[in-house]
């Protein structure tokens, strides 16, 4: 596709973006309850985040979390409408009322959170940008890729966050830009640049799945920049800004309390008042949401706790087989922390 | 003997130019020579070292040296129809097939014009019925989830049975002896023509709805094919225009003498004379067409460029043999536009014989 196509699609996103929003006479809850379903964006296909099998099932980290929603609220996590997205066109989806929520690892800035016309609601994983050299090349640290070509995904932080860092030591970069991700990589691996740069989660996979030969490749121990990722909601609606936010939170905190997916039907008897509440065996906790007290147990006999989840489709149960990281609960060294759910 | 003889320079005389003088002798050499380089290499990595079996370890031994045909065999469900539920696959199947039949007879030329334009608008509207269902015990799929094949088929179909109707009255418009209308046919001709069709894909999909009371707009593929109707329109207006400055002026003032009304002129003496002329230029806007609807791909509908991306960007496991997928589809496209060409030639044909009658 030529260049001058997209320019034109970013000029009219802009636009898009800018243009005062018409106000939505009903609430989303209200919304999805009567159509039966959570309308859910999420990308065309990233591997670990989300992605149709050969079945055509969707899975991944983003589309638990929309399975996980329409659990919590409508009692069935089946009832969700996937809609795949590409990065030029996902914020303008969730403003047009497209999608309900855009779970589609999209990361959270200044930027996308006040002038978008969305919220982000919670973190789901961080991320970090980093780099991959071939390894003849010799480089060990991103400080000797100066004046070196790059190349990048276009449309993402990931292209902005590479023109910054190199700004901020002074040195020049020379970033090869790609419209899509397969074109990037095939170009990497071809040799038309001596780096490729993305999110550390990608890399890995990208080694050891796409690399002609693995060990020809190594990632550089840098990470450039802070991409934390999760779900958005439009602007507006704080009812369902609330119901998302607190989804993600009474996961993360299951994991906390050692509620999995197969023992939350018997923990409900426990005697923790916090594991009471987020089953729905003590203090109602889901009225003040607009949900019924079970919908916390719901999303996770239906997805998991996020622990489960990180497992299950990044971590030792996927083909990725990545650490948890900087993505494990703060009471194991990582950066997950949920308020309490009280 | 002598027949022998005769067939050998027969051959002879068949390449004898590709040698005539240092030229061709050189351009012959040089095109011999980059096939004896490349050849090779393509039969080798196609073929010779290429895998069938969906096994995707067996097919990343081999990437960087043999093609892996398993990710076809692997995925072929999702690249041809796309997010379409999967228990639901036949339905899609058989739509396609029912109209790429009825396409196919109508383009045959053993119908005549009315009876053909019957069959097809019958196979068209029982292709959506497929694939909408809703009767016959079919559960209803909605139009979100339609995608692969039946989707690049219904919009270029759509599209093109649309865009000539609308193409042709532009053109009428455009030389029409009312200012008005003319300058507003001009306007918009030159409006749309000036314009990426990526970026009237994006109005349709997603600034239209805007303008609309709360999700009104429907499903974003009610709003894409009329775009692209309105968007091939304007380019086959101009190739309309083209045929119609082709009729000579004396044929309609012929068709007046004759008595013959505006209308009846238009339809009988000026319009297939004018469309004959633009058949060649017709045929090549189609082709343009066809494979313009994988620009759809942009606005989350899945046709088979965009189902590819689904079926394969997903899957860590297969998310590398890319190059093979597109293949596969570029072969669909192929065979697709062969086939537009082909009838093309065979329209051209038969219009050439019939031009005694007239």
């Amino acid at each position: 596709m030529n260049i001058a196509g997209w320019k034109c699609c970013s000029a009219l996103i802009a636009v898009l973006a800018l243009t005062p929003l018409a106000a939505h006479a009903g609430k989303t809850l209200d919304l999805v309850r009567q159509q039966g379903r959570v309308a859910c964006g999420v990308s065309t296909g990233l591997a670990g985040f989300s992605g149709v099998d050969s079945k055509g099932n969707w899975s991944g980290l983003d589309t638990d979390i929309c399975r996980g929603i329409a659990a919590a609220v409508l009692g069935d996590p089946g009832k969700v409408k996937w809609l795949p997205l590409n990065s030029q066109q996902r914020f303008t989806a969730l403003q047009a009322g497209e999608v309900d929520v855009l779970s589609r690892n999209t990361t959270w800035t200044l930027t996308r959170d006040a002038s978008m016309g969305l919220h982000f609601t919670a973190i789901t994983y961080y991320d970090g940008q980093g780099f991959m050299v071939p390894k003849q090349s010799k480089a060990s640290s991103v400080k000797q890729l100066r004046n070196a070509e790059i190349c990048v995904q276009s449309g993402t932080t990931t292209e902005k966050n590479l023109n910054d860092y190199f700004r901020a030591q002074g040195a020049k970069v020379r970033p090869v830009v790609f419209e899509s991700f397969e074109a990037s990589l095939k170009a990497f691996f071809s040799g038309r640049c001596q780096a490729y740069t993305t999110d550390v989660s990608s890399l890995v996979s990208i080694r050891d799945k796409e690399a002609p030969k693995p060990g020809d490749y190594v990632i550089l121990p840098e990470v450039i920049s802070k991409e934390p990722l999760g779900p958005a909601v439009r602007r507006g609606d704080d009812e369902w800004f609330a119901i998302v936010k607190w989804l993600v939170f009474a996961l993360i905190e299951a994991e906390e309390l050692g509620i999995t997916q197969a023992n939350a039907d018997s923990l409900r008897s426990s005697p923790n008042p916090a594991v009471q509440r987020l089953l729905g065996s003590g203090d109602d906790s889901g009225r003040l949401l607009g949900l019924d007290r079970e919908w916390a147990l719901r999303a996770i006999k239906a997805v998991g706790n996020y622990g489960e989840i990180f497992e299950r489709n990044l971590g030792s149960g996927s083909s990725l087989k990545l650490p948890r990281g900087s993505n494990a609960l703060w009471t194991k060294g990582g950066l997950m922390y949920a308020p309490p759910v009280r | 003997m002598a027949s022998r003889r005769s067939a050998l320079t027969a051959i002879g005389r068949q390449f004898r130019p590709l040698l005539d003088g240092w030229g061709n002798a050189l351009a012959t050499l040089a095109i011999l020579v980059t096939a004896c380089v490349l050849l090779p290499g393509v039969f080798e990595w196609s073929i010779l070292r290429a895998d069938w079996q969906p096994d995707a370890e067996r097919c990343r031994a081999l990437l960087g040296t043999g093609a892996c045909w398993g990710v076809i065999v692997e995925k072929y469900p999702l690249i041809l129809f796309g997010r379409y539920p999967f228990d639901q696959h036949w339905r899609p199947a058989l739509a396609c097939g029912l109209l790429l039949a009825a396409l196919w007879l109508a383009g045959s030329g053993r119908l005549r014009v009315r009876p053909a334009l019957a069959l097809l608008s019958g196979a068209l509207l029982g292709f959506l019925a497929l694939l909408h269902g809703g009767g016959f015990g079919l559960p209803i799929v909605d139009s979100q989830l339609w995608g692969g094949l039946p989707l690049t088929l219904l919009l270029a179909t759509g599209g093109m049975a649309g865009a000539l109707p609308l193409g042709i009255l532009l053109a009428l418009g455009r030389r029409s002896r009312l200012p008005l209308l003319r300058s507003c046919c001009a306007f918009y001709i030159e409006l749309v023509r000036g314009v990426p069709m990526i970026s009237v894909l994006f109005v349709a999909a997603f600034l239209f709805p805007l303008f609309l009371p709360d999700r009104a707009g429907g499903s974003a593929l009610w709003r894409v094919l009329p775009a692209i109707v309105g968007f091939a329109a304007a380019y086959l207006a101009e190739v309309v225009r083209g045929g119609l400055q082709s009729v000579p002026a004396g044929q309609g003032d012929a068709a007046a003498a004759l008595g013959l009304s505006r209308w009846q002129c238009l339809r009988h003496v000026i319009l297939p004379q004018a469309l004959r002329a633009a058949l060649p230029a017709l045929v090549n806007t189609f082709i343009g067409l066809f494979k313009d609807v994988s620009l759809v791909t942009v606005v989350s509908l899945y046709e088979l460029t965009g189902a590819l991306t689904l079926a394969l960007s997903g899957d860590a496991q297969w998310r590398a043999f890319y190059l093979e997928g597109y293949l596969f589809i570029g072969l669909i496209y192929w065979l697709g536009c062969l086939a537009l060409s082909n009838f093309g030639r065979r329209l051209e044909r038969r219009l050439q014989y019939s031009s005694r009658d007239c």
